[in-house]
């Protein structure tokens, strides 16, 4: 779930992390009246949930608060990547001498957060870490140690930075990583951190998002930031097939069928169990597949589930075959599972033989499963066969156009 | 139409209504249902059926269970 910049920095100033003065403007007028409390040159950027503001003119300067009503106007018109600003963040404008780049986030290889700092800070860090990687450090913390300052420092000095600079970069960079922990934070950013002329340091723009799982955990904070429980908070809103999808789950208390998500491939997906979903996904790209779906779909879900979601899936229009692939089940039947794509299939006025280009679904009740599979025809793969290699089989199969076993 | 399983009740079932009403009561997915004096199948449930046998355990065999797709 993304934060815009004016909620991110609301959670960083809850916990330490020195800010400039700032307001957020809905209105021209309200630009210029906060450009007259704040009492001196300004900048304006547009609070979008999106990237790539400042080329697309969502940052701004003014000096007055004329000039800066004229600016957050143009702002509020400029929709960014398709999506409109919620309003403007006014923030008091410094002579920045040199800037810093701070984040923690998961690395998933290592399972562990990571704190990532560059004393180069406001461009693209991944350009830092290819052509300057000496002036950027990444230092892993511990899952089950509790976090200390000296991780922080240890992060900051890596890069060479030392004395007063050192230790007040570290604070920063400590009050980060609380907040990346105290509220389930997938990403906590600060690019760049300015040093100011005077030697203050503040954040000067930030990014955060939060596991969306952890919506419910953190109920209270959302609301104090004002955010509502229908703000999904999405890139981009849902299609009509991911709103079909939402309505598939929403239908049938039993198991799941959620996290629909539309691609433009033609390979649909039913896939899902024990994070097998998110393997699968990307075993099918990896082979080169072009799915036409993500979804999750587990729990032990009814026929009717599986079978409403498959015949979604399958009426999307340039879908010719569809996978069926999952971890090891224990709590959803391969049976039921079975009865459902199938059932789906049909529904959709198609011949599950030909449709269903692999179904691998091994685990509780397999046995029963296979006898239903092989009654109409399905190819079935037991748990010899991979996810990698069920999902190699099946973009074979959608590349090649046939059906059958 | 269901597809996968079919159930069979005898007509010994309708004339205790002790066993309709446990009948009714037992199933996890809701395929029996009283219909007056009757019981009968609910035709949209029939395919969700888990094999659990706890209707069987109740009646006995007086009640079938089907597997459409082993036939
Ligand atoms: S076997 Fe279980 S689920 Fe099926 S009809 Fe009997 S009681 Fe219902």
């Amino acid at each position: 779930m993304r934060f815009y910049e004016h909620e991110a920095k609301d959670l960083l100033a809850r916990h330490g992390v020195p800010l400039p003065q700032r307001r957020v403007a809905l209105t021209p007028e309200d630009a210029a009246t906060a450009t007259s409390d704040l009492g001196g040159p300004v900048v304006l950027k547009s609070q979008v949930l999106s990237g790539g503001r400042m080329k697309a003119g969502g940052v701004r300067f003014a000096d007055t608060p004329e000039e800066a009503a004229e600016a957050a106007e143009a702002i509020l018109a400029i929709e960014i990547n398709g999506l409109q600003p919620m309003g403007v963040l006014v923030e008091e404008r410094g002579e920045v001498e040199q800037e810093y780049y701070a984040a923690v986030t998961w690395d998933a290889a290592v399972r562990r957060p990571v704190v990532i700092f560059s004393d180069m800070g406001g461009i693209d860090i991944e350009e830092v870490a290819e052509q300057h990687p000496e002036h950027l450090s990444r230092t892993h913390l511990s899952n089950l140690r509790p976090f200390s300052d000296f991780e922080a420092k240890l992060a900051v000095s890596r890069t060479g930075v030392t004395g007063n600079e050192l230790n007040r970069l570290s604070r920063i960079v400590g009050a980060l990583v609380q907040v990346f922990l105290a509220y389930d934070l997938t990403l906590a950013e600060i690019n760049p951190i300015g040093r100011l002329a005077g030697g203050a340091f503040v954040a000067l723009d930030s990014h955060v998002d939060m596991e969306e799982e952890a919506r419910g955990t953190h109920a209270r904070l959302l609301a104090g930031l004002g955010i509502p429980d229908e703000d999904t908070r999405q890139a981009r809103p849902p299609t009509e097939f991911e709103i079909a999808g939402a309505q598939v789950d929403a239908a049938d208390t039993r198991g799941v069928a959620g996290r629909v998500v539309e691609f433009g491939g033609n390979l649909g997906l039913i896939i899902g169990a024990g994070g097998g979903s998110l393997t699968l996904f990307d075993a099918v790209r990896g082979a080169g597949g072009d799915p036409a779906n993500y979804c999750e779909i587990g729990g032990n879900p009814s026929v009717a589930k599986a079978a409403a979601l498959t015949k979604l899936v399958m009426s999307k229009p340039g879908v010719e075959k569809i996978a069926v692939m999952m971890n090891v089940v224990s709590n959803t039947r391969v049976d039921i599972m079975a009865r459902g794509v199938i059932k789906g299939v049909i529904e959709a006025g198609r011949d599950p033989a030909e449709a269903i280009a692999i179904f691998r679904i091994p685990g509780s009740w397999e046995d029963e499963g296979v006898k239903i599979l092989e009654r109409y025809g399905v190819e079935y793969v037991d748990r010899s066969v991979s996810m990698h290699e069920a999902a190699q089989r099946a973009v074979e199969k959608a590349a090649a156009g046939t059906g059958g076993g | 139409m269901a597809m996968f399983i079919r159930v069979d009740i005898d007509d010994s079932v309708q004339q205790d209504a002790g066993l309709r009403a446990r009948l009714a009561e037992i199933c996890p997915v809701d395929i029996f249902a009283l219909e007056g004096e009757r019981l009968e199948t609910v035709e949209s449930n029939l395919d969700e059926c888990t094999i659990c046998d706890l209707c069987i355990e109740a009646a006995g065999d007086a009640v079938r269970v089907v597997k459409l797709y082993e036939e």
